[in-house]
């Protein structure tokens, strides 16, 4: 029998009891459009918080002091953990592929404007920091580049900080007391928001070495290095490791990638967007359930049809697949409407709300209709199996 | 061409077991008109399901065109019902979603024949039965005699050696009901065989052969005296 035949039987009887065909499509199609509308905001809010993350570049490496192992000793013998210096950094710059290195060090301190006073975050870095960070300066420039063990007393002002002390007026050229030692800003840098907590406007920038001075530190808090784009990861921190491994005589060091971050925070979301998707089954289930309902009262009102197509020498397969071939239209026509509705409300939710990010990966859709098509499939087993089981003698019987 | 060897059909009714068929033996050749007449529940419908291999024997054997059919898978026996026999119902058994066409086009389309071979063959068959200008008609939309022509035609459209005809006028008044015996009768002039089980007698007797069943037995097997 050809396939094009099983079609033309199933769609007859489909047309054939349209209503409750519709009605039994509609369960499954409200399953795939929740399934698809769920997983395109879970996608969205997936795509959303990597951007976050990502705004800094994602071929950023942060090199942290100290290494979390355990040993059998007391750690003294080993264990001993040199801070990480600019020296290191000035070092760093050497490592194959590297593009910038940046040495920081954070801290707290008063900042004294000519009337106002704010307690405010220190950040100690050096001139290549808003590259390294994907920033930009709003007015006058970064932090020279100067011999980084002598730096000039420069600053540069947060956004939020520059209004904060000196409202609408410019503060090029001005002078500041952070933490008792005066400065002189020599620029301010454009607004960057909240990033996971972060207040980079509320913020100072000086030159890392006086940072180090002024919060007493022998080394910095961490270093980053950005790598050019096409450059393997693998060979990058290896250079890294090589490289201060040879400095400190020992890995007294923590290197973090970016790609190790996504890693991690990739599971997190996609476990969110599966969770939801989970959901929107559900009602998947119950519209299979429904298909499955319709079939099964089908197959008992189409006896004498099963006798008659035994008799004219259908084979078992055959009615099977007859039956299959109806459940599987159902489920294909509803899936499809459902997807039509699922990817029109996700752009509708998208232009109702446009602070809510929907996106509706095309694999999703085609998963989406590969598992109304399934589901069909499942939900047609058990009646066109009793179907093709049922005695043509008792089937004929029936009028 | 039939040669049926000691059937015997036992079924199984609560606990009782009733004997619906009994030693029964039976050689129809090809071309003949044979009728199987009997009260109800004297095994006749009984007898025709296991001549159209619907049902299966109890017990003894079966030869349809020396070749023992009661062996056979149940897929070589659809294929056997499918080439080989055709049925005409008392109620028709039109699938009622599909046209006149479509219902005689059933058998080649489980055969897995091609559209335009079929398109043919069907359009002739049902010219073949007078109903040509019907084939787009839905059977609700048939009148009862046109039906069942319907339906001859798709018991016919494989060329099957065997026509099984379970009480074909039962469900027809006496003009259309006539008209269907003459093209079965038709048939059976063009080589076919053919198998009536009524219990009209006026029917039956219109038979070569008539064969009478009580109790699930052959009584008498007469041929009419021209």
């Amino acid at each position: 029998m050809l396939l094009k035949d099983y079609t033309h039987l199933a769609i007859s009887s489909v047309v054939r009891n349209r209503f409750r065909s519709i009605l039994t499509s509609l369960g499954i199609a409200i399953g795939i459009a929740a399934v698809v509308l769920l997983t395109s905001i879970g996608e969205g809010i997936n795509k959303f918080v990597l951007s976050e993350f990502t705004q800094f570049g994602t071929t950023l490496i942060g090199i942290n002091p100290g290494r979390t192992t355990t040993h059998g000793m007391a750690i003294g013998v080993f264990g001993s953990v040199r801070p990480l210096t600019i020296d290191d950094a000035q070092a760093l710059k050497k490592v194959p592929y590297a593009r910038t290195v940046v040495s920081a060090v954070q801290g707290n301190a008063e900042i004294e404007s000519h009337r106002k006073r704010r307690r405010t975050t220190v950040y100690g870095v050096g001139s290549t920091f808003p590259e390294a960070f994907s920033l930009s300066v709003a007015s006058g420039r970064f932090l020279p580049d100067d011999d980084p063990v002598s730096a000039r007393a420069f600053a540069v002002l947060g956004s939020k900080l520059r209004k904060e002390l000196f409202g609408d007026a410019s503060p090029l050229g001005k002078r500041v007391r952070v933490g008792g030692h005066r400065y002189r800003i020599i620029g301010t840098m454009e607004s960057k928001g909240q990033v996971l907590g972060v207040d980079l406007d509320d913020a100072i920038y000086i030159p890392v070495a006086r940072a180090l001075e002024l919060f007493n530190r022998e080394g910095v808090m961490e270093i980053d290095l950005v790598y050019s784009e096409q450059a393997p990861v693998d060979e990058v921190v290896a250079g890294i490791k090589r490289i201060l491994i040879a400095r400190h005589g020992s890995e007294d060091f923590t290197i973090t990638t970016q790609e190790q971050m996504m890693d991690v925070l990739g599971s997190v979301l996609n476990i969110l967007t599966f969770a939801v998707g989970a959901i929107g089954g559900i009602s998947l289930l119950v519209g299979g359930v429904g298909i499955l309902t319709i079939m099964t009262i089908s197959v008992n009102e189409r006896v004498s049809e099963i006798g008659l197509f035994t008799a004219l020498g259908a084979t078992r397969l055959q009615i099977l697949g007859l039956f299959l071939g109806e459940s599987i239209l159902l489920a294909m026509v509803g899936g499809l409407v459902g997807l039509g509705v699922g990817f029109g409300g996700a752009q509708l939710l998208h232009w109702l709300l446009p602070a809510l990010p929907t996106h509706t990966p095309i694999l999703f859709v085609v998963l989406a209709e590969c598992l109304a098509i399934l589901i069909g499939l499942l939900a047609g087993v058990l009646p066109a199996r009793r179907a093709s089981r049922m005695d043509p003698i008792e089937a004929l019987r029936t009028e | 061409m039939i040669q049926l060897d000691h059937i015997e059909r036992v079924f199984q009714v609560g606990d009782q077991k009733v004997h619906a068929l009994h030693d029964v033996g039976l050689k129809v050749e090809r071309g003949e008109y044979l009728s199987i007449m009997g009260p109800s529940g004297s095994g006749k419908s009984t007898l025709l399901n296991i001549i159209g291999l619907l049902d299966r024997p109890s017990d003894g054997q079966y030869f349809l065109d020396d070749k023992d059919v009661s062996l056979l898978t149940e897929k070589e026996q659809a294929k056997t019902r499918r080439e080989k026999i055709g049925f005409v119902f008392q109620f028709f058994h039109l699938v009622p979603r599909l046209t006149a066409a479509e219902n005689v086009e059933l058998p080649l389309v489980l055969a897995g024949m091609m559209p335009g071979e079929r398109k043919q063959k069907v359009s002739e068959v049902l010219q073949a039965m007078g109903i040509g200008d019907r084939m787009h008609h839905r059977p609700e939309q048939l009148s009862g005699g046109q039906r069942q022509r319907v339906a001859i035609a798709r018991a016919t459209i494989m060329q099957p050696t065997v026509i099984l005809a379970d009480e074909p006028t039962g469900n027809l008044d006496r003009a259309s009901g006539k008209e269907v015996v003459e093209i079965l009768e038709r048939l059976v002039d063009n080589g076919l065989t053919l198998v009536v089980v009524t219990h009209d007698p006026e029917l039956g007797q219109r038979a070569k052969r008539q064969i009478k069943m009580v109790d699930g037995s052959i009584v008498s097997d007469t041929l009419r005296s021209v």
